[in-house]
């Protein structure tokens, strides 16, 4: 398919904007295929940290100095960069968290515990992640609600028509990866939104997956809340952000107080600031912030259908070469998928595989990748995973359907 | 591929492919979950012990080579020894797959074709799992599941 869209995107020149792709690992080329666990940074990140540290360093929304200012423009242009990738309609819909895993917390606390009663129903699905299963079960736990969960196919597909058997007047909030981290599964989040608004319940998308796959418009989604990890954006670690509709975000009580979120604090009685403010307590990751906004420019400027279109190519290659090897299934072939192969090989444990592939330099991911009840679900203990970001080449696919080779010789 | 040969070694591949005690003792004198949440590893240790002595060992359970050969040689190696025995082997046994690469190795006989693990950080879990099992099941309050995390 597609050559002319794998001339078009220059692999070699975006791999030259990511130091740590040239690396050696076991005296071997680093083939780095774990990119769903977090992506590489690219140097425009990189740089962006030590140049904050190094030019701009202060505390943001506090000081009458000039750094304070400075360091609060970027952390707020960031703030806007981040909106529009997202397709948000104003930057105060976005509050920068730890991660997704935070933002989906923040929900479940905030939004949860002022809205959901005994009796309502959390609906999520069977492909969820761990961070997208807990918080609701802590939530459904102290209310007396109940978590449902929409089942799926042994292809890693969502059953739809379940789904809407699980619609009721009692779902208050449905929440959604867009993108399975175990599976690759890309699920129809339009189709849920739609028929979850039809029903009267919110959505929530975890988005941790998706945003760095394909192209994402919240807006056009019309979701409520959507999260997102830098980390996996090609950002740095330990921030992420929560999108919200802003008249959702401003009826909800504040989480965590502390500084910043405040409007007036007596002993008596206090009162919140607007959003996002209202829901950043303490000071934030603003170096963080400051390099995911970079990073999201950085993605704008490659495009994320030119990425997506090359990673789908890269998952057509993957899929086709890793059938070809002896004993090898792949777990999820959902037809909407991306580029995330999960497999496992006859007699060969996936701990093992990954130890094996891992001396050959390349990285895979072993084991239940947070997400105990897919694999329950499939009957099998693990799997392992290569997942392709927008830097991984066909070459790369061939090191590790070679080092796959490796540890069938080994095992024998 | 040297050090990867050190690890697999064709010991640890045969107990991989064929482990020992591989069964379930009912009834027996002690049952111990053991779970590795990291990569799913999970296995189920049986215990005859008969005064003090173990005299029957037998596991259960699905994992990586490393913890299916380790399950394998630990019940061979603690059946006819005394529970005081089995904790003072654990230690040993800890000892060894936890030691720094190129330090002398405790003599173990054929446990010690596990001493490779100690090259893998990643992957002294998969050894010790069973080990911590064990641990759990001859300790005053085992029945609660162990976990490697």
């Amino acid at each position: 398919m597609t050559m002319a869209t794998a001339t078009s995107f220059d692999v070699a020149a975006i791999r030259a904007d990511f130091p740590i792709l040239g690396a050696s690992v076991h005296g071997k080329p680093l083939v780095y295929l774990d990119n769903a666990a977090t992506t590489q940074k690219p140097r425009v990140v990189l740089d962006a940290l030590t140049d904050y540290y190094t030019s701009s360093n202060a505390n943001v929304h506090r000081g009458v100095h000039y750094l304070s200012g400075r360091a609060t423009d970027l952390y707020e242009d960031a703030r806007a960069s981040i909106a529009r990738f997202l397709g948000a309609a104003e930057a105060r819909e976005l509050i920068f968290t730890r991660n997704a895993t935070e933002g989906i917390n923040l929900v479940a606390q905030a939004w949860g515990r002022a809205n959901v009663r005994a009796g309502d129903e959390i609906l999520i699905s069977a492909l969820e992640h761990h961070s997208n299963i807990v918080p609701w079960y802590m939530l459904c736990a102290e209310k007396g609600a109940s978590l449902r969960v929409i089942p799926m196919f042994d292809n890693g597909e969502l059953d739809m028509e379940a789904f809407v058997r699980l619609l009721s007047p009692r779902t208050r909030l449905v929440a959604i990866s867009a993108l399975s981290n175990a599976l690759g599964t890309i699920t129809p989040v339009a189709e849920i939104i739609r028929l979850a608004h039809a029903a009267g319940a919110l959505v929530l998308v975890d988005g941790a997956q998706a945003a760095y796959h394909m192209p994402v418009d919240v807006r056009a989604l019309d979701c409520d809340f959507f999260v997102v990890t830098g980390h996996k954006l090609y950002g740095p670690t330990g921030i992420g952000v929560l999108y919200g509709k802003a008249a959702l975000l401003e009826a909800m009580p504040p989480w965590m107080g502390g500084g910043d979120m405040i409007a007036s604090v007596t002993f008596e009685r206090c009162t919140w600031n607007v959003i996002p403010n209202k829901f950043e307590a303490g000071t934030p990751d603003i170096a963080g912030a400051i390099g995911l906004g970079v990073a999201v420019r950085y993605l704008g400027g490659i495009g994320m259908e030119r990425i997506q279109a090359h990673e789908r190519e890269l998952l057509a290659y993957g899929t086709a070469a890793l059938a070809e090897v002896e004993g090898l299934r792949i777990i999820g072939t959902a037809p909407h998928k991306a580029s995330i192969l999960s497999f496992v090989m006859d007699g060969v444990h996936p701990h093992d595989l990954g130890t094996i592939v891992d001396r050959e330099g390349v990285a895979i991911r072993t084991g239940q990748h947070c997400a105990q009840p897919v694999m329950d679900r499939l009957g099998i203990p693990a799997t392992a995973r290569a997942s392709l970001a927008m830097y991984n080449t066909r070459e790369e696919i061939d090191a590790l359907v070679a080092a796959l080779h490796t540890a069938r010789k080994v095992f024998g | 591929m040297s050090d990867l040969q050190d690890l697999y070694q064709e010991v640890i591949l045969d107990h991989n492919r064929r482990p020992h005690n591989f069964r379930v003792i009912d009834p027996a004198s002690a049952k111990q979950e053991g779970y590795n949440p990291l990569c799913g590893d999970r296995l189920t240790l049986y215990l005859t012990v008969r005064d003090g002595v173990i005299t029957d060992a037998a596991f259960q359970g699905s994992g990586c080579a490393i913890s299916k050969a380790s399950a394998s040689l630990m019940t061979d190696a603690v059946k006819g020894r005394t529970v005081d025995e089995a904790r003072a082997l654990f230690d040993r046994f800890h000892e060894m797959i936890t030691s720094a690469p190129g330090s002398p190795l405790p003599d173990l006989g054929k446990l010690a074709v596990l001493a490779g693990v100690r090259d893998f950080p990643t992957r002294v879990k998969c050894a010790g799992l069973a080990w911590h099992t064990l641990k759990a099941a001859v300790s005053e309050h085992g029945a609660d599941p162990v976990s490697t995390e």
